[in-house]
Parts: structure tokens; C-alpha cells; sequence
């Protein structure tokens, strides 16, 4: 018995299903005592979608860590629908195989439903309660179309950054500030190849970087972000965030 | 006890005592809020825990006044290096200079242009947040963009003549950036409204860094006179061998080890943490694919993605002496502006 039985145990847990509330204590052992304990208070508040004045109508992702946890998850839900979308439009069927746009939308959809389902895990680890899967309402895009698909992806991705941006500083638990970072500059990664792709050097444009001054993000609180992301959100998936803060 | 009493004595013998402290409108802060919230009694020994702060630091966690002037360092080394090549902003460019600029298409010679305005005013904007002379000013001569520690013909000889190395020098420096300010975000985390300015502010900084390492990747991937860089894809799709001479606008596993692997690796390899890092936070390298204590390419396995797309969908960050190490490459021998 060379092999430590608690580890053979882990790794076996590690291949389960993600759906599956795997190592609800895995957070815990990374995280810390500290963050630990942020969890549990925080997961006292993850029960209180639909309560007090909140829209019942409404997505409420909650308040604290979780509440900024579960924002992400949405958006990053709102992402993936988006790039799983247009592989089923004429604009991506067409393009060829060989082609950059192929090789970066390709990208795009793996790393989104990466962090979707990464968001998901996290969530469950907390231990919190996801917010439920979103239905997005994609009526005004047009997916054979390249204008209408890159316009799109360039607003979703500048949006993420932003929000991203934005949320950081209602983090509490360094862990989920850094995984946060590791997150963002992905997606600023993803932005500034998409600006260029739909106008070649606008990487960093003034309407999403102060250029003028200190050329710094220009990023957006979770209720500015909140409206822009529920005009692509169904009735009944519309996005709450009231309680961040 | 006057402690407002103690500080003016201390300044006597010690000019640099507020520098020492977080910035002279903080510790003020920290002394009227503690006032406030604690008993008369318990004062002195929260003044006590200000005071082991500033001057025993060296063992303890940066503070957001350290994590700052840790982020001035290395916005005044990417300035200075497209100041040197491209010439500064509002400056006239210099006859070799104005070479250089020639070999690079238009929109990639404006992309440059852009960058270089942004990190002149990243400069700019640290500077202001800073209490006077935290970080001096460094003199241009400091610097070897080159890599040669002063002898000006280093492993990127040619670094202002040849446009390849030019964007693999500004890469690295890109890519080693977007690294630095992830790690040092957590010394700035805060509950109050201007701690959070502060955070705020570094990720704005951070994730330009990273718009401009897209750019830059996607430059290098079509070459220097490409006018339409970003319709070129990579030479061959999750080939990692090609990376370094065919980047994509992302970090993919490590990256081949960069733009010139023997001097860049490890701006894509581990960190070493520090005693003082939070118990949570690894710095593992850029291949990693476990992310909160998940390994997701076995965990996602049933999505059936390219390997590396997990380790292409996180950014990882770099500890403060790690960055200090990388960005040592390019001063000369005996200088400490980097320590």
C-alpha cells in the first residue's frame, strides 16, 4: 500500500460528474479556515432570491461572495449560450476550417463553457446554491450574419471585462478575487481580438478604455451591467443584482 | 499617549516615517476610525500593530502603497521601452526611430502607438496615486532592452531595429504584467470606499495590460507588415512546439516557453510564493488546469475540448519577487531598481 487511501479517495471523487455535488469541502481545503467560514456566513444569504422587494420574476444572484459568484456564472451562462449559439448559424458553418475566425470562435466556445461550468463547480463547493439555468433570448441577433455575430461577441466580451472589473472590489475571499483575475484578462484577451477582428487595432478604443487620460478599463457595476446583459435574457431569467454591494 | 505627538518626533529623526505608512492620508484615517471603534485603553496597541506595519514589513504581507509602487516599476519599464523604440509621446521621433516605425504595417504601427500612449499614462496614473518620490523617477540609462545587463547586445539585440524582436520584447513585458497585477490584487483587497478605488483601479490597469498581450500575440502571429493581423490563425491549431513564433492572443498551456524561450520561459512557469501569501493562493504555471481545487480538464472530460483549451480559459498570476526577478533582465548589471 504505497498509495495514501484520503488521496485514492480524492482522486476519485475528482472524476465524478461535475452535476454531482462533488467535494463540497474542496473550496474549504484551498480556500483556507477563513474563506471557509465567509462561505458559510455567506451561504445564510443565498437563500433570499425572491424575497423582500425583489422582482419574483426576476434571477436574484444573491448578496456577498456567492451573490458575485453567481453573477459571474450568469454572464458566463450568457457567454457560452452565445458562442454554442452560432455554431449553428450559417456564418460559422461557413467559414473554413482552416480560417482564424473558425480557430478563435472555436476558442471562445470551449474557454466560456469552461468558465461556466468552472463557475457552476465553484458555486456548489462553496457551499452555495447556483443560480438556475438561464434562458437567453438571442432574438436580435442574426447568426448567419458576421456583422451581427462579431458585433455581438465584441458587446459580450467588453461587457464581461467591465463587469469583472467592476465586481472585483465586493469581493471579500482573496482566492475569488484571484481566480477573478484569472478569468478577466482572459476575457480582455478575448475582447481585444474580437475589436480587432471587426476593426483592425481598436483593441482599446475609448468606449472601453480611457485613452484620453489614465487608459484605464472603463468598468461597470453589476447594475449597469445587469441591464445590458438582461436585453439578451428571457422573461423570467432577467438578472437581479441589487444585492451586491 | 499623543500619538499625533509621536509621529512629529518620529519625522524629526526619521523624514520618511508617513512614506513608511500605507500614505499619509491613510494612517490619519486608520488613527480617527480606531479612535472611534475602540475603548481610549486599546488605542495604543492598535498604534503598536500600525507601526510593526511600516517598519516590519519586511516579512509580511505588501501593502497596498508597496503593491502600487511594485506596479509604478513595471509600467515605468514598458514605458520607457516603447519610449526607446517608437519615441515617446508627443515627441519627434529621432531618424532611427522613424526607420524602425517604417517596417510596421499601419494598423499595427498605430496598435503600437496606442500602447505606448496607454503605458506613458499608466506612469502617470500610478505616480499620482503615490505619496511623492515613493518610486523615483529612473533614468533611461538603467535599462537594456537588449538583455545584455548594460552591454547592449544581449539575447534581443536588435530590439529597436528588428521589428520580430521588438514585439517578442513587448510580449514578454505584456505577458509578464497581466501576471503581476493578478497576484499583487489581493494586497489590495479593502472595506473602505477608497481602498476600493485603489482595487478597482489596478484591475482597469490589469486588463488593458492584457488587451495589449492580445494585440501583440496577434501581431506576432501575422508578422510585423501584416495590415490584417487578426485574420491570421496560429501556424497549426493546439500545436504547443509552434507557440512561441505563432502565439495565440491567448496563453495556451506554456505558452513553448514565449517569444524566445530561453530568456522567456519563465514568465509562463511557476511562481514561488512568498510566506506571506494567503494560504489559498498558488502561483502554478500557465498549463495549469485545476482552478479552486478542481482539475477541469478531468472533471470536463465528457465535453470532449482540445487539452488546451483548460489551461488556455485561466490567466495565472506571479508573485511580486518572481516579477522582480523577469524584469531584472532588462537592467543593467548593479542596478537596483528592482531590487
Amino acid at each position: 500500500m504505497s498509495k495514501n487511501p484520503q488521496a485514492t479517495k480524492e482522486e476519485a471523487e475528482f472524476a465524478k460528474p461535475l452535476l454531482v455535488p462533488i467535494k463540497r469541502r474542496s473550496f474549504f481545503m484551498y480556500a483556507g479556515a477563513t474563506a471557509g467560514a465567509t462561505a458559510l456566513l455567506l451561504s445564510g444569504c443565498d437563500d433570499d432570491d425572491n424575497n423582500g422587494s425583489s422582482d419574483p420574476a426576476m434571477v436574484n444572484v444573491g448578496s456577498g461572495d456567492v451573490g458575485v459568484l453567481n453573477y459571474a456564472y450568469a454572464l458566463e451562462q450568457l457567454e457560452a449560450a452565445f458562442y454554442t449559439k452560432l455554431r449553428d448559424g450559417a456564418y460559422y458553418k461557413g467559414l473554413p476550417a482552416t480560417s482564424a475566425e473558425k480557430q478563435i470562435l472555436d476558442d471562445l466556445y470551449y474557454h466560456e463553457v469552461i468558465h461556466r461550468e468552472f463557475f457552476k463547480a465553484a458555486i456548489t463547493a462553496a457551499p452555495a446554491t447556483p443560480i438556475k439555468d438561464l434562458t437567453p433570448d438571442f432574438s436580435t441577433i442574426n447568426f448567419d450574419n458576421k456583422a451581427s455575430v462579431l458585433g455581438t461577441a465584441k458587446a459580450f466580451e467588453d461587457l464581461g471585462v467591465a463587469a469583472y472589473n467592476g465586481a472585483g472590489k465586493y469581493i471579500t475571499t482573496p482566492l475569488y478575487l484571484v481566480i477573478a483575475g484569472k478569468i478577466v484578462s482572459v476575457e480582455a484577451r478575448h475582447a481585444a481580438l474580437i475589436r480587432d477582428l471587426v476593426t483592425e487595432g481598436s483593441f482599446v478604443d475609448s468606449d472601453v478604455v480611457s485613452i484620453a487620460t489614465a487608459s484605464i478599463e472603463i468598468s461597470k457595476e453589476p447594475s449597469a451591467v445587469a441591464m445590458t446583459a438582461n436585453t439578451y435574457l428571457a422573461t423570467g431569467s432577467k438578472l437581479d443584482v441589487s444585492g451586491i454591494k | 499617549m499623543n500619538i499625533f505627538q509621536i509621529l512629529s518626533e518620529l519625522e524629526k529623526v526619521d523624514p520618511e516615517v508617513y512614506e513608511r505608512f500605507d500614505s499619509r492620508r491613510r494612517v490619519f484615517k486608520h488613527i480617527s476610525g480606531l479612535g472611534k471603534n475602540l475603548a481610549t485603553a486599546a488605542v495604543p496597541l492598535a498604534f503598536t500593530a500600525i507601526f510593526n506595519k511600516a517598519y516590519g514589513q519586511t516579512s509580511g504581507a505588501p501593502s497596498a502603497t508597496d503593491v502600487l509602487a511594485f506596479a509604478l516599476k513595471l509600467e515605468y519599464l514598458e514605458s520607457y521601452f516603447y519610449n526607446a523604440g517608437l519615441g515617446a509621446p508627443g515627441a519627434t521621433a529621432t531618424a532611427a526611430q522613424t526607420t524602425f516605425r517604417n517596417l510596421f504595417s499601419a494598423t499595427n504601427l498605430s496598435s503600437l502607438d496606442k500602447i505606448r500612449n496607454d503605458e506613458a499614462n499608466h506612469v502617470k496614473a500610478l505616480v499620482a496615486a503615490l505619496p511623492a518620490n515613493t518610486v523615483p523617477v529612473p533614468a533611461t540609462n538603467i535599462f537594456d532592452f537588449t538583455g545584455g545587463k548594460g552591454s547592449n547586445t544581449g539575447p534581443f539585440v536588435g530590439v529597436f531595429t528588428a521589428p520580430a524582436v521588438f514585439l517578442a520584447v513587448a510580449q514578454s513585458l505584456e505577458d509578464t504584467g497581466v501576471r503581476a497585477y493578478k497576484g499583487g490584487a489581493p494586497y489590495l483587497m479593502s472595506t473602505t470606499t477608497a481602498g476600493r478605488t485603489i482595487l478597482e483601479t489596478a484591475l482597469n490597469i490589469h486588463s488593458v495590460e492584457a488587451r495589449h498581450a492580445s494585440r501583440l500575440r496577434t501581431m506576432r502571429r501575422a508578422g510585423a507588415s501584416n495590415n490584417t493581423a487578426s485574420a491570421v490563425a496560429p501556424t497549426a491549431g493546439n500545436n504547443e512546439s509552434d507557440r512561441s513564433a505563432s502565439p495565440k492572443s491567448w496563453v495556451s498551456f506554456k505558452d513553448g516557453g514565449g517569444a524566445s524561450p530561453t530568456q522567456t520561459a519563465g514568465i509562463y512557469g511557476a511562481g514561488t510564493s512568498p510566506t506571506y501569501t494567503p494560504a489559498s493562493i498558488t502561483f502554478p504555471a500557465e498549463d495549469n488546469v485545476t482552478q479552486g481545487g478542481v482539475n477541469l480538464q478531468t472533471t470536463l472530460a465528457s465535453f470532449n475540448f482540445p487539452a488546451s483549451a483548460f489551461s488556455e480559459a485561466f490567466d495565472e498570476p506571479l508573485p511580486v519577487p518572481t516579477v522582480l526577478s523577469i524584469a531584472s533582465t532588462f537592467t543593467v548589471t548593479g542596478n537596483t531598481f528592482f531590487g
